[in-house]
């Protein structure tokens, strides 16, 4: 462990600001990028769904 | 299975929904415990540079978001040409799903650079050759998705957009001999394939893991992308119509 606390941790030598927007925008990022794929599988799970209903609604009158 | 019957096969989109399901998962996997193991590896464990102090951390993010977002230019114009050529259909289906991730990894290893820059070079930005060059692989990229939205038609959306991908990596080796053309602020590589590292394994080991987490995460989000368009455009199919949703 390079640090000598948690306060140290955070301050990272003076350059927290930066170390830690680095870090804080990389993981907001990659965050927004996976549930955007997995908000889409979704939906489309619900369109296929919604389309399978259907059919079989037409196909039993 | 030969080649040939492999090239045959990544034309069949059903084939490729079988088999992305199991790429998708082990990328995945492997994307969550290398950037798990990564940050708190870089963040923590480290050492400081003895210039940079620990503003040299930044590096873990930077680096692999800068190689990713060239590599996934690269497989773009790769996939541009196996359009262009063979006219696969899979192949615009991967363009399309290409950018998204494209334009985000671009985006951040821009925005990290100039978070580094500030407290190394006294600067957010500088007109230095490899920023410009990255800054133009951002618009390259906004610039095909922009294509590919305006353009309604599956075909010539397809053929216009492989071909602003193909000459597009024109870019790429301008990036990366940037730094020894225009000797400015950004520092030349400290990776190659063919020389010692120029830091320390304390140092490359954190990195190499980041930069592997980061192409797993690419290759998880570019396959599960490309696995919902394939599924969209073959709605009115029958293997389509039996999945169980």
């Amino acid at each position: 462990m390079q640090f000598d606390s948690f306060a140290d941790f955070i301050d990272m030598g003076g350059h927290g600001l930066y170390v830690w927007l680095a870090y804080g925008t990389a993981f907001v990022a990659f965050a927004a990028s996976y549930f955007s794929v997995r908000q889409a599988a979704a939906r489309q799970r619900e369109a296929l769904r919604w389309q399978a209903n259907a059919s079989n609604s037409q196909e039993r009158p | 299975m030969g080649l040939k019957q492999f090239w045959h096969k990544l034309g069949s989109p059903r084939w490729f929904y079988e088999i992305s399901r199991g790429w998708i998962i082990g990328f995945g996997v492997a994307a969550f415990v290398l950037l798990s193991v990564g940050v708190v590896w870089s963040l923590g464990f480290a050492p400081q540079d003895y210039q940079q102090g620990n503003s040299v951390r930044i590096m873990y993010v930077h680096v692999p978001a800068a190689m990713v977002a060239q590599s996934v230019y690269i497989g773009m114009g790769v996939a541009g040409l196996v359009l262009f050529v063979w006219r696969m259909k899979l192949a615009d289906i991967a363009i399309g799903a290409c950018l998204p991730f494209g334009i985000f990894v671009t985006a951040l290893a821009l925005f990290t650079g100039g978070v580094w820059g500030k407290p190394t070079w006294g600067t957010w930005w500088e007109w230095d050759g490899r920023t410009v060059s990255t800054l133009v692989l951002l618009f390259l990229y906004i610039g095909i998705y922009a294509l590919r939205e305006a353009i309604v038609d599956i075909e010539l959306r397809g053929r216009a957009s492989a071909l602003v991908a193909m000459v597009g990596t024109i870019n790429i080796p301008i990036i990366k001999y940037s730094v020894d053309w225009w000797s400015t602020l950004h520092q030349p590589a400290s990776f190659t394939l063919t020389k010692k590292p120029s830091m320390p394994p304390e140092m490359w080991l954190p990195l190499l893991v980041m930069a592997l987490g980061v192409y797993c995460f690419a290759g998880h989000n570019i396959l599960s992308r490309m696995r919902i368009e394939v599924v969209n455009r073959e709605r009115g199919t029958q293997w389509v119509r039996n999945l169980q949703v």
